[in-house]
């Protein structure tokens, strides 16, 4: 099966092995990871939290998401890196972890989701983005199932570190 | 009574044991609390990039603390509560700990120094805009980020010291 040996490919290159066999190496790249999610997690939440009228209300909904979806852009591409690092050195078991995979999924989910909204409802934000006009169920369905994809992530997330043997 | 003792003591408690005996309470109580850090940490840095002067440097910063203060102190109750659920589950792990004690002193002085901007702030409606005292205001932010994010490292390293 092609994948299964692109997994074992991947496990074998020498950025790999070096993450696997050192002690200190993979403990610092978690927690950076987990400081990323964090960031992550954090900032988008005041997003979605906008978007569903709760909070942040006094500030318009297009420039909360200009000056802080930056931030979380910038956490997550430090997420992947250190999570492609660390999936990488024992890629076979992360691969076939059902938590692991179902993570996957919710992070497909969350950037589907991120998609849809930047190419629909973000396209006239001007018109229900003005004082006094409501945020449109589109938009506030996108918020919610953000919300709950990256609960679900971290959630997952800690889940695989407790069923990685 | 020697930490030892008190560690025991906690483990034998019937709270303890039925939280060791549910499996699922210790890794959901975990998740919890990392969605608690995510607002906290989140909306420290919110404030400490505010003092630097690189996020909303256009508002005051009154306003950037109105918003993000009480999202720090009310989640750090939720923290807490999680927190002590996990230590009464797990006594030892955490409280023989060094990175969890490493972490509990880092986490005194996050709160420190959060404080402390509130009470310079108070005193001085300048601190932190352009007019205001620069250095300490981006000291302080910079301490701050180091303060959270080790206090986040420490957190995730107490499984290396178990």
């Amino acid at each position: 099966m092609e994948i299964e040996q692109a997994l074992e490919w991947l496990q074998s290159t020498p950025i790999a092995i070096m993450v696997a066999e050192n002690d200190v190496l993979f403990p610092w790249i978690e927690s950076v990871h987990v400081l990323a999610i964090v960031i992550v997690v954090g900032t988008i939440s005041i997003v979605d939290l906008r978007l569903l009228g709760i909070a942040s209300l006094d500030i318009s909904a297009r420039r909360l998401m200009r000056d802080v979806i930056p931030y979380t852009w910038g956490a997550f591409a430090v997420a992947a890196i250190t999570g492609s690092l660390m999936f990488s050195s024992d890629a076979t078991h992360y691969a076939h972890n059902r938590l692991f995979q179902i993570k996957l999924v919710m992070l497909a989910l969350a950037g589907l989701n991120m998609a849809v909204f930047h190419f629909f409802s973000e396209r006239d934000i001007e018109r229900w983005d003005a004082p006094g006009a409501t945020t449109p169920m589109a938009a506030k369905a996108a918020a919610t199932i953000s919300l709950l994809a990256w609960i679900a992530v971290v959630s997952l997330g800690r889940g695989t570190g407790f069923t990685m043997h | 009574m020697t930490l030892n003792e008190i560690c025991h003591w906690i483990d034998q408690t019937a709270l303890s044991q039925s939280i060791q005996a549910a499996g699922w309470v210790v890794p959901t109580v975990q998740t919890i609390h990392i969605l608690g850090i995510a607002v906290v940490a989140s909306s420290a840095l919110m404030i400490d990039l505010r003092l630097i002067g690189v996020f909303w440097a256009n508002r005051p910063v009154e306003a950037v603390k109105a918003r993000f203060l009480p999202l720090i102190w009310w989640p750090l109750l939720l923290l807490l509560a999680t927190g002590i659920i996990m230590i009464t589950a797990e006594p030892a792990r955490s409280l023989k700990n060094p990175a969890f004690q490493l972490k509990m002193g880092l986490l005194i002085a996050a709160l420190i120094v959060t404080w402390l901007f509130q009470f310079l702030h108070r005193r001085n409606a300048a601190f932190g805009d352009v007019t205001g005292p620069r250095a300490a205001a981006v000291t302080l932010a910079i301490v701050s980020i180091l303060l959270w994010s080790s206090i986040i490292f420490a957190g995730r390293w107490i499984a290396y010291f178990a």
